[in-house]
């Protein structure tokens, strides 16, 4: 991968500067190469990884498995982008294997997720079938651990 | 009656100077939140293909020894890393030893031949074994100093100028502890030069062969003539992030690797088992890991690099190892003045220079084997203590 998004996907708060240095680039160059990536849309948005838990959101997230029937000329596509027109859904992916559409879903409550799922998911036309998955604790996202300190067990100067 | 220890005990190691670091090492063992950059193993954990390896190896077989030199199955696997790496073969059974460590390797090639009052050059600064186990071995170190108007590489006519009849063995290490440097394929092509009409052994310590940035490493052994006369050391400690396995190598010659490994034979045995049956998965499947890991290191070198020299620490851009070497000079301090200083005041351990060699004065070693977070957060702590004590103008 680019370094300059390497660098940006673990930290996406690295300055400028931070990142010229890093690179042996100047500050001009990553400015204008940051906005290329944005204009051409390869960049498309900066997040916080969260702690849901710390930061004692209530919320409920779920895994959500589609079957669809592919419609004619225009394959998953159609569906996909209907579905990602709700707001309680995050992230919809194409998948390989036994179901075809991935979803990940937040609401308020289980109920409100369940609700979502049987009355709009199901209900849709072409979807055959849907498997709800809670989550239950997140471990790791986006490469950085949730809960554990990376703790350093080396002795603090060694030669 | 009182046991008189001091005289029970060998008059060589009594006379053995602690390691430089160890009062600095107490010292900030003493305090809260430190920093520290002081470290000189790899941040990463070992590659997850090789721990698997090490489980499964404790779960299936018996862990007994080894034949001495090492498994063979390893030992062709390093002679075949060498040759895609350095385009050097070694014969895998009767020249690669497999040791504890590049530790091990360093020991037994300077005691498989020095003799008493051999003369033993060591290329400074330097990582801080060499002279103590050249004193043991009853020789005598003679440290050759470089500088920083040379980037610390080794000149021909510096080494020259130490030469004497008495002279066994030409310690090179290269890339460098604690300074970075590197030596390109001219720069060693004139220390062979130099050494092709002598009897002198070469100990060309590579163990961070596979951190260069912008250039790959290149082996003396390489150079027409100097394989029959160098012992090559090598490990898997910085590469692979494997430093608690304790596994290294040494390549020579065969007269030279039969005697060596009659040493290894009486005071080790075999090396660690477990160990070597993970570092085959180590040079068979983890060239990425190298590279992703080496990737990682350049961009902090980068960034320490600049960081450093903004802020009046000046230090030439390092090649090699994961260290930078920056100049003190402009805070009036000595290297131990300043590390201690800088601990007191500012929390973040670095290591004096003069820790390795006298000629590391005026400098210290800051290793970036650390996440870029801590690495700015140090250099955030450092500015501060510069600004403070006269390094930034502006």
């Amino acid at each position: 991968m680019n370094e300059l998004l390497h660098l940006l996907k673990t930290n996406a708060r690295l300055t400028n500067a931070q990142l010229a240095d890093m690179l042996g680039k100047t500050e001009q160059e990553i400015a204008d190469e940051i906005r290329a990536l944005e204009a051409k849309g390869v960049i498309r948005g900066y997040t916080a990884i969260i702690n849901e838990e710390l930061a004692k959101n209530t919320e409920v997230e779920a895994l959500i498995e589609l079957r669809v029937t592919p419609k004619r000329d225009c394959g998953f596509d159609d569906i996909a982008k209907t579905i990602m027109m709700y707001d309680e859904v995050e992230t919809v992916s194409l998948m390989s294997g036994m179901y075809d559409l991935a979803l990940t879903v937040k609401g308020e409550s289980l109920k409100e997720v369940a609700m979502f799922v049987s009355q709009r998911l199901s209900a849709m036309e072409g979807v055959l079938a849907t498997a709800t998955h809670f989550v239950l604790k997140r471990y790791k996202e986006k490469g950085i651990l949730i809960e554990e300190e990376d703790y350093d067990e080396r002795s603090m100067i060694c030669p | 009656m009182l046991v008189n220890y001091e005289n029970i005990l060998s008059d060589v190691v009594q006379q053995m100077k602690p390691s430089g670091i160890r009062r600095f090492f107490d010292l900030a063992a003493t305090m809260d939140d430190v920093i520290s950059l002081g470290v000189g193993e790899p941040d990463f954990s070992t590659p997850w293909s090789i721990r698997k390896e090490a489980i499964d190896v404790l779960e299936k077989r018996k862990i007994v020894y080894t034949a001495n030199a090492g498994l063979s199955q390893l030992r062709a696997e390093v002679a075949n890393y060498l040759e895609k790496k350095i385009h050097v073969k070694y014969d895998s059974e009767h020249e690669i030893v497999i040791t504890v460590g590049g530790s091990e390797a360093i020991d037994i090639a300077i005691r498989g031949v020095v003799n008493r009052g051999d003369e033993v050059l060591i290329v400074e600064p330097c990582f801080v074994c060499y002279a103590p186990i050249v004193q043991m071995a009853g020789g005598v170190p003679v440290p050759i100093a470089t500088k920083e108007e040379n980037k610390f590489k080794l000149k021909a006519e510096e080494l020259r100028e130490k030469i004497t009849d008495k002279t066994k063995l030409l310690v090179l290490p290269f890339p460098n502890n604690p300074t970075g440097a590197i030596m390109t394929r001219e720069d060693l092509e004139e220390i062979a030069e130099v050494l092709r009409d002598t009897n002198i052994m070469v100990l060309s310590d590579e163990i961070y062969s596979e951190m260069t940035y912008g250039r790959k490493h290149c082996s003396i052994t390489e150079l027409e003539g100097m394989q029959e006369r160098t012992i090559l050391v090598n490990g898997f400690s910085k590469a692979f992030a494997m430093t608690g396995w304790r596994l290294g190598y040494l390549c020579a010659p065969e007269p030279v690797a039969k005697q060596l490994v009659k040493i290894h034979q009486y005071i080790i045995m075999s090396s660690p088992t477990v160990s070597q049956y993970a570092a085959i998965v180590a040079l068979k499947e983890c060239e990425h890991d190298v590279e992703r890991m080496v990737k990682e290191y350049n961009i902090r070198r980068r960034y320490l690099v600049e960081a450093f020299n903004r802020i009046g620490m000046t230090c030439f851009s390092p090649e090699g190892a994961f260290y930078v070497f920056p100049s003190i000079q402009c805070t009036g301090m000595s290297s131990e003045e300043f590390c201690e200083t800088l601990l007191e005041e500012e929390r973040v351990a670095v290591v004096p220079g003069n820790a390795f060699g006298e000629s590391g004065e005026g400098f210290v070693r800051v290793s970036y084997a650390y996440s870029l977070r801590h690495l700015m957060e140090a250099v955030s702590r450092i500015t501060r203590f510069l600004e403070k004590h006269g390094g930034i103008h502006e």
